[in-house]
């Protein structure tokens, strides 16, 4: 049997690795409501994680004493800006230029992954020495946990020990229920998804919507690429594809809590579990590790099989999802 | 009631086009290229502070500078063509084939798994057919896995062949922890790198012969199916509407099982193609993202595989030229990604105009 701590670590590490990709899903979430299936998750991140990662070195060059706390102000909302631009470009295409949602979306993960590489790259070589740039000060202010200031033992780790960006999440995926589920503009933003047509005739505002939540939306999912950089990898970069499989898990995360932000939180620690639980499985050989690392995405297909064979109305994806709006076809 | 015809929509309107003249259409693709060009140029210029002629030059040679790199370019444009003409069908069929990564990765675990077992055993002609055979099957079954679903329980296939992907990943990251040569390297190594067993042998002295000859075949078939023969029509019925498909009397689950398994099984020839045609060993980055870009590609040419021979060429003449690039002034080689990015944008976006027109409509009660 795992002992307390060990339970305790396997814990705090789903809830680590389940906030990167709660806050990709969130986004989406929010951009698959207005009908987008914006497949740029991904790239969406990869954006997020550089621009706050760029900024922040930026900065603490800059400053002769950095302060972490403005580091912080300013890599997040670069972070936001960054990836709300990238939703932007996807947005103009999709919707106002009409062209293919998925491959659009494909595009742009291809397009972000590259720009953060490439730039993330040159930011390696630029730091020189080891060859990895590292925005210590920075990463420290994202990282204080909220257990730094209470006693805590370890079961209170489980719930204090991590940077404020774990408790965004969860209030993020709070407030996107309540606006979804239980304002007006939720409302008309969920018709807009169910059927555009209608939801035109009814006076609602099609293309402002659309735009609006894909790109609040993708500013959402590129906190989670933030999150990666500042605290999964203390303010590092490492040119690999890790925030693409990331990107797409949080996608598959979006079909696990069916659409819906409160199924995100607990679906996010969920993956993040079956992430992890290898390491916590004894007599695994490395060979068979990999075949465990498969369940989050078995676990989703399976989710997406009992959701279509039910047929639950709650459950569905929304009914114009990935189809462009013209209203001239009507 | 009119809070939604806002100042603007009154001067410009966007109307359907009949149909444009395809030296028209094929003249805007033209100038979205090289747009796209200038744009990627911008870019460079802003990064490298190079003159982005001179980058372009070092691009071109990058790519077919020299014989070596010519043949290696020719040799990645088949396998994203062959990816490309297997998501054709589906993609025609409006079936979201995003697991094109995952059927080249089945197709090429089940050719390396041969290569190790039954290449001491078996002759290699015979084992080549053979390997065709089984990583053709194994494709179609991975395509049909979510085909099946989606034709009787109207399952999101998007979603669904994207899953798929990451189990095809973690499946191939299992069989290189298996089959790891030499042990402890975490990689499967080059497979009978003595022997030469089930690797595609060189004809008239060239290695890539037989990747040429297979695929260019299936990119006449694949153009004469798509067009000429029964079943090709009958995706095209079932892309453009399954309600008429259905009133036609075609039987719309059966079409939709067998062209996605078609579609999946081409791909996994391509992963067949990829192993015993040119790496000659297995890993996760087998189908090294070409899944993804061979959706594009299929898309673009519109299904038309002639069209996408001279997409997959230029794109992958572009990732060669930029990592030749990336190598001579020192960036990464990442630069690739970008401009492959910026230039699918505005080809992207210059179907716009090909499909629509925007009408300004004067005040004096134009055309309404």
């Amino acid at each position: 049997m795992l002992s307390i701590v060990q339970i305790s670590q396997l814990l705090q590490s789903a809830i680590v690795f389940g906030t990167v990709i709660m806050f990709g899903a969130l986004g989406e979430i929010l951009t698959q409501k207005s009908g987008n299936l914006n497949l740029g998750v991904p790239g969406i991140m990869y954006l997020g994680g550089i621009a706050g990662l760029a900024t922040a070195y930026g900065y603490e060059h800059l400053a002769k004493t950095p302060n972490g706390f403005v580091s912080l102000l300013i890599s997040f909302t670069a972070a936001f800006i960054a990836s709300a631009l990238g939703g932007l470009l996807y947005s103009f295409l999709t919707i106002t230029l009409r062209a293919n949602q998925n491959v659009t979306g494909l595009t742009l993960t291809i397009f972000g992954s590259g720009l953060a590489n490439f730039f993330g790259g040159i930011l390696n070589t630029m730091a020189g020495g080891v060859g990895q740039i590292s925005v210590r000060t920075t990463s420290q202010a994202y990282r204080t946990a909220v257990a730094h200031f209470v006693q805590v033992g370890h079961v209170g780790e489980i719930f204090f020990s991590y940077g404020f960006m774990a408790y965004l999440a969860i209030i993020l995926a709070i407030v996107l229920y309540v606006f979804l589920f239980r304002t007006r503009a939720g409302l008309n933003l969920r018709s807009i998804g169910e059927n555009p047509g209608t939801a035109d005739a009814a006076g609602i505002n099609v293309i402002r919507n659309k735009y609006i939540a894909t790109c609040v939306g993708a500013g959402i999912s590129g906190l989670g690429g933030l999150y990666y950089t500042m605290d999964y990898i203390k303010g590092t970069w490492t040119t690999d594809s890790t925030i693409e499989s990331l990107g797409w898990l949080a996608v598959a995360l979006v079909i696990f809590a069916t659409w819906k932000p409160l199924n995100a939180i607990w679906g996010a620690y969920l993956f993040g579990l079956l992430y992890w639980i290898y390491l916590y499985i004894p007599g695994l050989t490395r060979s068979s590790q990999e075949l465990f690392k498969m369940l989050p995405y078995i676990v989703t297909i399976i989710v997406l099989l009992l959701v279509s064979i039910r047929k639950k109305k709650e459950d569905q994806p929304p009914a114009s999802l990935g189809l462009a709006y013209f209203r001239e076809e009507r | 009631m009119a809070r939604h015809s806002s100042g603007h929509e009154r001067f410009l309107r966007i109307a359907k086009r009949d149909r444009m003249p395809k030296s028209r259409a094929f003249m805007i693709r033209v100038a979205a290229v090289l747009l796209s060009l200038v744009v990627s140029g911008f870019f460079i210029l802003a990064v490298t502070k190079l003159n982005p002629i001179d980058v372009y030059k070092s691009l071109f040679a990058g790519a077919f500078g020299t014989k070596r790199r010519f043949w290696v370019t020719i040799r990645d444009t088949m396998m994203l063509l062959c990816i490309s003409l297997g998501l054709a069908p589906a993609f025609k069929m409006r079936f979201w084939n995003i697991g094109a990564e995952g059927q080249v990765l089945i197709g090429g675990i089940v050719t390396a798994g041969m290569m190790r077992a039954l290449g001491t055993s078996i002759p290699t002609p015979l084992l080549l057919v053979l390997m065709f055979a089984c990583s053709f099957a194994a494709g179609a079954v991975w395509g049909a896995i979510p085909a099946v679903f989606k034709a009787y329980w109207n399952a999101n296939e998007t979603l669904f062949t994207l899953m798929m992907n990451y189990v095809a990943i973690q499946l191939t990251s299992y069989c290189v922890a298996r089959w790891e040569n030499p042990f402890g390297s975490n990689s499967v190594g080059i497979i009978n790198q003595k022997t030469k067993a089930g690797w595609f042998p060189a004809i008239f002295g060239q290695q890539i012969t037989l990747n040429v000859i297979i695929v260019l075949t299936l990119t006449v078939l694949m153009f004469l199916y798509l067009k000429y023969s029964k079943q090709g029509y009958e995706i095209a019925v079932v892309g453009s509407s399954e309600n008429t498909a259905r009133y036609a009397g075609i039987n719309v689950k059966n079409v939709t099982v067998r062209t996605v398994a078609l579609s999946g099984a081409i791909c996994g020839i391509a992963g067949f193609i990829a192993v015993s045609g040119a790496s000659h060993t297995i890993s996760t980055s087998t189908a090294g993202g070409e899944g993804f870009t061979a959706i594009i590609v299929a898309w673009l040419a519109q299904f038309n595989s002639f069209i996408m021979v001279a997409i997959s060429l230029l794109l992958v003449t572009l990732q060669k030229g930029a990592v030749q690039i990336a190598s001579q002034f020192n960036l990464n080689d990442y630069a690739s990604d970008v401009i492959t990015g910026i230039i699918l944008f505005f080809i992207l976006g210059s179907e716009f105009f090909i499909k629509f027109r925007v009408v300004h409509r004067s005040r004096k009660g134009g055309r309404s």
